[in-house]
């Protein structure tokens, strides 16, 4: 059984489409990661390069519509070809937004720095989910090179530990600011921060629903995780 | 086979050497996990059409067709739901024209043809149906890939046909004509040269001809085999519309080679491949999901 099209044409748009969402989620995984490393360090210089590095993010993700567009009007996809094309609409959009959760924590950083005091931020407790985060981004894009459901899957549950950390900082913030209310302006920053790595953590968590969208055929948004099982097997 | 998987780098690597973005290589999927694979042979009932959404206009079963000893049809069963527009596709050789011309035994023209099995019409079988095979066509209207305007006027065109079956008075029949050519869509267009030849329409209003002549005769099944083929896209367009206000009175089986038109105008499809049923269901899911890899090859153009 032939695996291409018959048009090699075709085969080289979509081939061409894959591998700009894969460069594009490679910016985003460096602006991640350079927004933690920027807030760990206290660095303006990193936190500039994350706020630079968000138009090129940008032009990729209309690049990417564009492509999308021109192999929708002039091929009339079907089937898988058809999902691909939609997820990757949908999947450019959630890594756009992932690159604005880091331009986020980026300014923050700025504007944290710029108000001094910045040796009593106490960021240890969000390590973990900053390590999370980056991680599931990047196996969210793993997982749609090998269009790998299993792998999708396992985003989805850690996405939910993401969720549940994000859950606990929020109250052990809580407590602080009723605590001592010198704590409040620190607590905000820090609640800011763990909020926008959660959201980081949700696009990679929508990544792996399209993937299995592209595979299985089924729309697995909003449903729980026992269900997306079964429609995986 | 080809390989799905491609080599990842490190997460961290070169993340902060500002080289960019990892250049991954990456290749679209070929077949999925998880697709059964084919079994052409087995045959196949449309859970839509058990009662579900539409009864059954035609109930094909078991049915096998030779051309003297090539097996042109193997063993297929499926049912056509009433007022529906059914489409057949397949690459060409796949019987999707046999198997359309055995619902008004059009194959018994030629000699050395036969079919074997049964092919329901309202639970009467077709095939072994003692009436008048004339009586069967009327109940059974088709439209070739051609346009087949007989030479006579637009009026006699339509008529021909309705006269043979029914005693119908001049104003009765006047009126026969100007419905079948309004159902049609081609009645504003002849409506002032319904004496002039029918071969003097255009293509795309030869077919429209062919098409009212043959609801003239008002049947229930109408057989359109690749009706468009021949036509400019306006035209095409006019018979798609068509299709879709046909089946309000009739059930509607279209034979084409154009997988849109399929996905446009059909309820319901079947992908026929070597004289095999491979898969039929809703076009929707057909063209959205197809439970068979064949099919999926073939909508989606990896058929080689």
């Amino acid at each position: 059984m032939s695996e291409k099209h018959l048009s090699s044409q075709f085969d080289s748009d979509l081939n061409g489409i894959s591998s700009q969402l894969m460069e594009m989620g490679g910016l985003v995984e460096i602006q991640i990661q350079r927004a933690i490393e920027a807030l760990a360090r206290f660095s303006t210089v990193l936190a500039d390069e994350v706020v630079a590095d968000e138009d090129r993010v940008d032009a990729m993700e209309v690049t990417i519509d564009r492509a999308l567009t021109s192999v929708v009007a002039r091929r009339q996809p079907a089937a898988r070809d058809l999902r691909f094309l939609l997820a990757v609409s949908k999947i450019t959009t959630n890594l756009e937004r992932a690159g604005d959760e880091a331009h986020k924590i980026a300014r923050r950083v700025k504007s944290i720095v710029e108000g001094g005091e910045i040796r009593n931020m106490p960021i240890g407790d969000l390590h973990l989910a900053f390590d999370l985060a980056t991680d599931l981004i990047h196996r969210a894009l793993d997982a749609f090179a090998r269009l790998d459901v299993n792998a999708a899957v396992s985003i989805m549950k850690e996405d939910n530990i993401i969720d549940r950390e994000f859950k606990g900082f929020t109250r052990k913030l809580i407590t602080y600011m009723m605590e001592d209310p010198r704590t409040i302006s620190h607590s905000l920053d820090l609640l800011f921060l763990a909020k926008a790595v959660e959201r980081i953590g949700d696009h990679a968590k929508n990544i792996a629903e399209f993937i299995i969208y592209i595979v299985k055929g089924t729309d697995v948004r909003h449903s729980s995780l026992t269900h997306i099982e079964s429609v995986i097997q | 086979m080809m390989q799905n998987t491609v080599p990842i780098a490190n997460p961290l690597s070169g993340a902060f050497s500002g080289t960019g973005a990892r250049a991954v290589p990456v290749s679209f999927p070929g077949p999925l996990p998880g697709v059964p694979p084919a079994s052409v042979s087995e045959p196949l009932i449309n859970p839509a059409t058990t009662g579900k959404d539409a009864p059954a206009k035609i109930a094909v079963q078991n049915l096998n067709f030779y051309y003297g000893r090539t097996q042109a049809l193997k063993e297929i069963s499926l049912e056509i739901p009433a007022y529906r527009v059914t489409a057949f596709i397949g690459p060409s050789g796949c019987g999707k024209s046999t198997l359309l011309r055995t619902f008004n035994r059009m194959f018994e023209l030629y000699p050395d043809q036969r079919a074997e099995g049964s092919i329901l019409l309202d639970g009467e079988n077709l095939l072994t149906s003692k009436r008048d095979v004339a009586l069967i066509r009327a109940r059974v209207g088709m439209v070739f890939q051609k346009p087949t305007p007989f030479p006579m006027s637009i009026f006699d065109n339509i008529a021909f046909g309705a006269r043979l079956f029914e005693p119908l008075s001049l104003i009765d029949m006047e009126e026969r004509v100007e419905w079948a050519l309004r159902k049609a869509a081609l009645w504003e267009e002849v409506k002032d040269k319904l004496s002039s030849s029918g071969m003097s329409l255009s293509g795309g209003q030869q077919q429209r001809l062919c098409i009212a002549r043959a609801i003239a005769v008002k049947p229930e099944l109408l057989l359109l085999d690749e009706p468009c083929s021949a036509l400019d896209p306006i035209s095409t367009a006019r018979i798609e519309e068509l299709i879709a206000e046909l089946k309000n009175d009739y059930t509607v089986i279209i034979v084409t080679h154009n997988m849109q038109q399929a996905a446009r105008v059909s309820d319901y499809t079947a992908y026929m491949y070597l004289g095999s049923l491979v898969e039929f269901g809703e076009t929707e899911q057909i063209f959205f999901k197809p439970r068979r890899q064949e099919t999926e090859d073939y909508i989606t153009g990896r058929f080689g």
